[in-house]
């Protein structure tokens, strides 16, 4: 056991490359509760920070500041009756939520968290993630039409119609970055980490690689991304003033709780892909401009210090609560959750952690940004008509897509280019 | 409209095109509603679909129905006045106006010059706030959340203004025949002339988020588009008119209480399309505040009743008046028999009318539309149904 446990802090390849099955289905387990961890989280902050985007408090009864809702939600979900429709074709109405929640889940086997912090790296890193999320349409044909009603129905259309002309925008943004990884080196990589380690070799994030293309074929991606996970403005497949609820109309409780679960799943793995390909994934930012020994040091403190920042938040929150009896449940509660934050801000400060889980942070506050973003589009932007939805998919992304893609060849294969033409006219 | 529910034949419903349609596909018939987010209350849409494409519609209407032009031949004509309120109830100040003015000009009563200029204030305050109901549900069918919210918290200011003249905030209840019965509560001008300042800013921040925003744009310019004789030959009122170019308000065209000596605009639009409508409301919110400005200036010292039997018995006879209500022309029409309670109240709701513009206006269009055509029609279902 302590060997298993030595062998693995000493590794320096993820548990699947290793082969170490035991370290790979921790990995599993422990990045599934992650993610369940963090969607439970974004119910929270999108409730809340929508609320404040919309001069309301959002929740505030159940335990501080709301902070047990999504809990008592998950509760309520799952002590509700199942129901299936009389007339619903019932062992798809049953496996639709089944195939979305395993798809959403199944592409963070290969999202690296860090250069070891991933379940495997496989060498097709990239096609695999874009594979197994576009599974996910499936799930919710299935959904939209084994309800056998009007609204699921055309709510299931319209995503898969969306989902499937948003997909060709996607993947050739992705071919760029995958392009922009063999430029220099000369060996192109479709593995996650081998992604990221290119963007470590050249010293540049493929954001800002020949500045615009790679920053144009991000933009590309960023709102393709949107609309693969049906989010405003693109969420017109549950669009809930037109459709009711979408493809999930006529489901409820656990089930119901599934699809919202793999929705969110779905949008932190689109936004890994983001991270992966375009931010560094886990590298640290400003690598070139504050180097150094010293400054390796400043970055690694950030995750610890920023935990105790999170937790000093919540003391301060405690302090301005009503001094009321009513209010001391409450208040005990953000206490304990502010002393909590600080002993993991306390914890990730020593060196021996800071060095292993800095990486980790790096990434997840990447994928937190994305997070925001989709909070904020859909507190601002209305929703796109499904004619101006795929007009804006095949006629404006798709261009801009495939031209960025044959200028990033174009910039990139230059010398050759320019050897070839002067040789021909020698 | 249709008579009710078990008449509808779904299968032979008359939606005009039965041409074949792509690999002689079924429409679809998409019931929508009474139960919707979007139908703005409880009205019934049957769309016919093909695919995404509306190829007709029928409204059913009546689940609020409530007989209020019954009840006005059961009770006495002041006993009668705070029902009308109940009918647009996002507008119930200007319900009220309504109804007063036509049991006077019924008696052949004027009210007096202060009393006119409360009213003035009073109904102009509640076309804002109506309008920006619409505008937060409006932006809130096209997908914008965010609106809905900034316009109720800006409605609350003048609602407190309507909870301190008369005690009620939504079914107010402000005036009397042959005038008003509440003086102006101490500071009722003041508060008028902040709320004018406070409201501009915040209009500019409505539009700030909508009107020139992409995504807005796109969903209203060329949507529902209203040309200006279907809008007459519909018998269409209100700012969806003006939208369309036809400049015709009531307030301008046959003046009543002190309209003719306050200055303000008619905004019109062009293309009668539900951005055009978007415009004209806006813009008839700011000559509402020009409106307030003025008339809280001018608000003269004097009586607040005119002089009014305790028992109203009018004379024999009939008569139709309307106002300029936000949604458009709200007529009543009174028979009088002599007695203390009308003989007939018939009354020609602005939302009624203008619904049957619906089926013109989303014909060929995408469901997506059928929900913007709603909300810029600014329909309210208690009116609709009455």
């Amino acid at each position: 056991m302590l060997d298993a446990i030595k062998t693995y802090l000493n590794s320096t390849v993820t548990p699947g490359e290793a082969g170490s099955q035991f370290w790979a289905l921790l990995y599993i387990v422990a990045i599934t509760l992650g993610i369940s961890l963090a969607v439970i989280a974004m119910n929270w902050l999108e409730r809340k920070i929508l609320a404040h985007m919309q001069i309301r408090l959002g929740p505030m009864r159940v335990g501080p500041h709301g902070l047990m809702q999504p809990f008592a939600d998950a509760l309520k979900l799952l002590i509700k009756e199942d129901i299936i429709p009389a007339n619903a074709d019932k062992l798809v109405f049953w496996s639709a939520p089944v195939v979305v929640t395993m798809t959403a889940f199944t592409t963070f086997l290969v999202v690296p968290f860090g250069r070891t912090h991933a379940v495997t790296d496989m060498n097709i890193g990239v096609l695999f993630m874009l594979g197994i999320s576009s599974l996910g349409v499936l799930g919710i044909i299935m959904a939209g039409w084994s309800s056998n009603s009007h609204y699921p129905l055309m709510g299931s259309l319209r995503s898969s119609a969306q989902m499937v002309s948003y997909e060709v925008a996607m993947g050739l943004a992705i071919v760029c970055a995958v392009l922009m990884t063999s430029l220099q080196t000369g060996t192109g990589t479709l593995s996650m980490i081998g992604i990221v380690q290119a963007q470590q070799a050249q010293g540049m994030w493929f954001i800002f690689k020949f500045f615009p293309l790679g920053f144009l074929a991000f933009v590309v991606f960023a709102i393709a991304m949107i609309a693969e996970t049906n989010r405003a403005p693109f969420d017109l497949p549950e669009a809930e003033s037109e459709l009711v609820a979408g493809f999930h109309t006529e489901y409820s409780g656990f089930r119901w709780s599934l699809f919202f679960l793999a929705e969110y799943a779905a949008m932190l793995a689109v936004s890994s892909i983001a991270v992966t390909l375009w931010l560094g994934g886990w590298l640290r930012p400003f690598p070139n401009l504050l180097s150094g020994p010293a400054w390796d040091l400043a970055f690694s403190l950030i995750p610890g210090l920023s935990f105790l920042v999170m937790a000093a938040g919540c003391f301060l929150g405690t302090m301005r609560m009503p001094k009321i009896v009513q209010m001391r449940a409450q208040a005990i509660g953000l206490g304990t959750f502010g002393a909590l934050l600080g002993l993991l801000g306390l914890v990730m400060l020593a060196p021996a952690v800071r060095d292993r889980i800095q990486d980790i942070f790096w990434f997840v506050a990447k994928v937190a940004v994305f997070m925001y973003l989709y909070i904020w589009y859909r507190g601002t932007f209305p929703r796109y008509r499904f004619d101006q939805l795929m007009k804006v998919g095949w006629k404006v992304l798709l261009p801009i897509g495939l031209g960025v893609l044959i200028l990033t060849a174009l910039v990139g294969m230059r010398h050759e280019l320019l050897a070839v033409v002067v040789g021909g006219t020698r | 409209m249709s008579k009710g529910t078990e008449h509808l034949d779904l299968d032979n419903l008359d939606v005009g095109t039965k041409e074949k349609t792509f690999l002689d596909s079924t429409e679809l018939v998409l019931n929508m509603g009474p139960q919707h987010p979007s139908t703005h209350g409880v009205l019934r849409v049957i769309l016919k679909l093909d695919g995404e494409k509306v190829l007709g519609t029928e409204c059913v209407i009546g689940y609020l129905h409530r007989g209020v032009e019954k009840i006005g031949e059961n009770r006495t004509y002041a006993m009668f006045n705070p029902y009308v309120d109940r009918m647009d109830y996002v507008a119930a100040v200007s319900n009220g106006l309504g109804y007063c003015e036509t049991v006077e000009k019924l008696l052949s009563v004027e009210a007096p010059a202060r009393a006119q200029y409360i009213r003035v204030i009073m109904t102009e305050l509640c076309r804002i706030a109506s309008h920006q109901v619409w505008l937060g549900t409006h932006a809130l069918d096209i997908g914008a959340l965010t609106p809905l919210f900034y316009a109720f918290r800006d409605r609350e200011e003048i609602l407190k203004i309507f909870e301190r003249y008369c005690g009620a905030r939504l079914t107010t209840h402000a005036f009397r025949i042959g005038g008003c019965i509440y003086e102006t509560y101490d500071g009722f001008e003041q508060d008028v002339k902040k709320y004018c300042t406070f409201f501009l800013p915040k209009l500019d921040e409505y539009e700030e988020l909508l009107t020139t925003n992409r995504i807005w744009v796109t969903r209203t310019k060329n949507v529902g588009i209203l040309k200006p004789e279907d809008c007459i030959a519909l018998g269409v009122t209100g700012p969806v008119l003006r939208a369309s170019g036809v400049k015709w308000d009531l307030r301008k065209a046959q003046p009543y209480e002190c309209y003719k000596d306050l200055d303000f605009e008619i905004p019109t639009g062009l293309n009668g399309d539900t951005y055009d409508r978007y415009l004209v409301r806006i813009a008839e919110m700011r000559q509402s505040v020009r409106i307030l400005q003025q008339a809280v200036e001018r608000i003269p010292p004097g009586p607040i009743m005119a002089k009014v039997p305790k028992v109203i018995k009018p004379p024999v006879g009939e008569v139709y008046h309307s106002i300029e209500a936000p949604k458009g022309e709200l007529g009543y029409f009174i028979v009088s028999d002599g007695s203390t309670q009308p003989y007939r109240v018939r009354v020609r709701p602005p939302s009624f009318v203008n619904l049957q513009a619906l089926d013109t206006m989303v014909r060929g269009m995408l469901v997506a539309d059928v929900v913007a055509v709603i909300g810029t029609l600014d329909i309210v279902l208690g009116e609709v149904d009455r």
